[in-house]
């Protein structure tokens, strides 16, 4: 993974059969790789939000934007400044847990403020959520264990401040 | 507003009607038979029977070229609507509006590997503008709207409708709705006034500016804007493959066409230019060559309704957004109230004086000594017979290059073919289309032996359905394109390209499709031969030109290589070129 291009962009569409393949579609037309994609429902009925983490340079990003932004589905596309956004992703580990192994792992989770959600005789499940570093890091100390499964979400992300960019497409698009 | 009930099929003929919708090209099959039903008697469209789906694609998009209105196109499940895949990429690529209505198994067993189920919006979906599957009877009417809506406004393209069999047969009340609710659609049509401004500043300042021109100036019907911003600023003009016609050949300022296969003027006219103003053009690797080495010198003003094109290929210096007729027509008035006040255009003389002895001295031309017969003869006397009215349709390979470079066009809408995907089998049936959507103009399709094979079989739907045109083989036995590359690129090895010009035997062909077959095989025939062809107008006419095989396609800019490398004629061909990056045609 190369940092300088990973791009995180959020894009809201309306909840219609098929607008995933479609947006989907035209990164794997291109033969761009998706890091992350994570949707859900948004505060508004009928409309999504997909996250989008992609590994592309800055030029090749523009024209996918562009002809994301030329679906019909497609209502809003925003690319998220790093600086300025709200990133979090959501981890469940099992991890090998037997013998003294318990106790660090639930310190490890201490130290972290993540919660254990599952407990076999062998195994500890471990819920965390929050930034993909934290979740990353998390990762790394308890691989040492052994991990017997792990899922994560993929990240979902909200620009800082007060304002979203729903109420303002919006309002454009009655005004348009 | 109370609706009145009737099926889902009847629904989806009303709304079509009422989109205005007076013809349908289409095949009907198992899961579209309830469409059919109410064609007998309840609806005024007229259904066109094809003889192949990609027959009745490319029909409704010659229709749409002529016309300017929705084609439509209609196909039954699974392999009918596969063989709508091939017109709907077409239409794509040349952002010609169609409407594609298929059949599908019912809705309970979509999914379910059914017989004659393809999962049609799937597999459409990159080569559409958009598609639907219908699930709901109720959903029918304000889909066709949406679908309409889509198709003809902001870029045009093909939209296709998936109804399935339960969904056309259920009832349902009928309700128009007059405004279309697409949150995430909102093409920009109305170009920047700032951007205008400064985009005419630019035009005042260059001294050897060229007007770029695309198919969009067509797709807008921006023809007259055109004109008027081109004569107001004696801006000289090129006319892309899809642009041919949308300003007169016959004018002064007319450079043609650029690119591979364009003239020298054209060509050389952009990469000596100090300003491209491109108007719906979409720098395609075809006109720019070697995207690098293109019009070094150029900075560039482009106008697009497709905000995705712009600085694609090729950064802009002045972006503006919007449909070509608002735009242009701003140009044209910004530059009227400029040169008012300035007394006139600035001098460009010297600009024009060049581009004057360019075209005199490289004038498009051909060997005329070796007593062949020369395809771009028969092109010249197709077009010295005809009209200005008359529709030249192409299909793909030399024979559509010399059909551009040798037919004069005067008007828009006169001149069809496949530009963006170059898909032979596009002539005939589009022929077709183009007839019923102007059936006062003569319809003349020119196309290779090759490409005829592909629809030939739409001329039977030609005689049943009584719409006449002229198709004019341009009979060189091979598949001609293939061949000149294989000639200049890989040392004359002729590889998969010969096809016998005497099998089929195209003028028995032509009879036993119902139609006038004549034959051309010396250069004293043509004229009498075509003014024959012309004077039958109850049927159709093909007339089999036994032309030079050996003949090229010239001027030539390799691809991959520098329109600065433009080879004039197979007197400065070098026989090592490289065969380049990109694929042929
Ligand atoms: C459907 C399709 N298959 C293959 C090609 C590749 N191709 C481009 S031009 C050409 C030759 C066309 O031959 P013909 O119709 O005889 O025309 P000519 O070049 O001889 O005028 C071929 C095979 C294509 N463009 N479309």
């Amino acid at each position: 993974m190369n940092g300088a291009t990973l791009h995180t962009i959020s894009v809201l569409v309306e909840d219609r059969p098929g607008v995933l393949t479609r947006v989907a579609g035209l990164f794997a037309a291109r033969g761009y790789n998706i890091d992350s994609l994570a949707v859900g429902p948004t505060e508004a009925a009928g409309i999504s939000r997909m996250t989008i983490v992609v590994n592309v340079d800055e030029s090749p990003l523009e024209q996918v934007t562009k002809q994301l932004n030329k679906l019909i589905n497609v209502i809003k596309i925003l690319e998220h400044d790093p600086g300025t956004a709200v990133e979090r992703e959501l981890m469940l580990v099992k991890v090998r847990a037997e013998g003294d192994a318990r106790a660090r792992i639930m310190e490890l989770a201490d130290v972290f403020r993540v919660s254990i959600v599952d407990v076999t005789a062998s195994t500890l499940t471990v819920e965390a959520s929050g930034k993909p570093e934290k979740l990353e890091a998390l990762r790394e100390l308890l691989s040492e264990f052994g991990i017997v499964e792990l899922s994560r979400t993929g990240r979902i992300a909200l620009a800082r401040g007060e304002r979203g960019i729903r109420e303002r497409v919006l309002k454009a698009a009655k005004a348009g | 507003m109370t609706g009145s009930k009737m099926s889902g099929a009847d629904a989806l003929l009303k709304a079509l009607e009422q989109e205005g919708v007076d013809t349908v090209f289409g095949i009907p099959g198992g899961a579209s038979m309830p469409i059919y039903d109410p064609l007998v008697d309840r609806s005024p469209i007229r259904h066109i029977l094809c003889r192949h789906e990609q027959g009745a694609g490319h029909a409704a998009e010659g229709y749409a070229w002529a016309t300017g209105k929705v084609g439509v196109c209609m196909a039954t499940s699974g392999p009918g609507a596969t063989n709508l895949v091939t017109p709907l990429a077409d239409a794509k690529m040349d952002s010609v509006p169609i409407v594609a209505i298929t059949g599908q198994v019912p809705t309970p067993v979509v999914g379910n590997d059914a017989f004659q189920e393809a999962d049609i919006t799937g597999i459409t979906m990159p080569v559409t503008k958009h598609n639907f599957l219908v699930k709901d009877p109720a959903d029918i009417v304000a889909t066709v709207r949406e679908a309409f809506h889509i198709a003809s406004t902001g870029r045009p393209g093909p939209v296709l409708i998936d109804l399935p069999k339960d969904v056309l047969l259920a009832d349902t009340t009928y309700r128009w709705h007059d405004n279309v609710t697409l949150p995430g659609y909102k093409p920009t049509t109305k170009g920047n006034q700032r951007q205008v401004v400064e985009a005419v500043k630019m035009i005042l300042r260059a001294k050897k500016p060229v007007l770029y021109v695309g198919g969009g100036v067509i797709k807008a019907d921006a023809h007259q804007e055109l004109f008027d911003l081109a004569t107001t600023g004696q801006l000289p003009v090129v006319t892309t493959l899809m642009a041919r016609g949308v300003f007169p050949d016959s004018n002064e300022l007319c450079l043609g066409m650029p690119g591979m296969h364009g003239n020298y003027t054209a060509v050389t006219a952009m990469q000596k230019s100090d300003l491209l103003v491109a108007l719906g053009a979409r720098f395609d690797d075809r006109v720019t060559g070697k995207l690098a080495a293109f019009a070094p010198h150029a900075k560039v003003i482009h106008v697009d309704i497709d905000p995705a094109e712009i600085g694609k290929n090729r950064v802009a210096d002045v972006p503006i957004v919007g449909d070509c007729k608002d735009v242009i027509g701003k140009l044209a008035a910004e530059l009227h109230k400029r040169q008012d006040e300035a007394g006139g255009p600035p001098d460009r003389s010297a600009w024009l004086g060049q581009l004057r002895g360019w075209q005199d001295e490289y004038p498009y031309r051909y060997p005329t000594d070796d007593g062949k017969l020369k395809p771009q003869y028969c092109v010249e006397r197709l077009r010295a017979l005809a009209d200005d009215d008359t529709i030249c349709v192409s299909g793909v390979g030399q024979h559509q290059m010399y059909a551009s470079q040798y037919w004069r066009f005067e008007h828009p809408r006169k001149w069809i073919n496949s530009g963006g995907l170059g898909t032979m089998g596009f002539a005939v049936p589009a022929a077709m289309g183009a007839k019923v959507g102007r059936p006062e103009a003569r319809v003349v399709a020119i196309d290779g032996d090759g490409c005829f094979q592909m629809t030939a079989q739409e001329l039977a739907t030609s005689a049943t359905e009584q719409i006449p045109f002229v198709t004019a083989i341009l009979n060189n036995g091979y598949l001609g394109m293939v061949r000149q590359w294989q000639e200049l690129f890989f040392d004359e090895r002729y590889s998969g390209v010969w096809l016998d010009p005497n099998v089929p035997d195209y003028v028995k062909l032509a009879e036993a499709y119902g139609a006038v077959g004549l034959r051309v095989e010396s250069t004293d025939e043509v004229d009498t031969v075509i003014e024959k062809a012309y004077s039958i107008t109850d049927r159709s006419v093909v007339i089999d030109f036994r032309v030079d095989p050996g003949e090229m396609v010239f001027p030539m800019v390799p691809s991959g290589a520098s329109n600065d490398d433009i080879i004039v004629g197979p007197e400065s061909i070098q026989s090592t070129t490289d065969p380049g990056e990109a694929p042929i045609a």
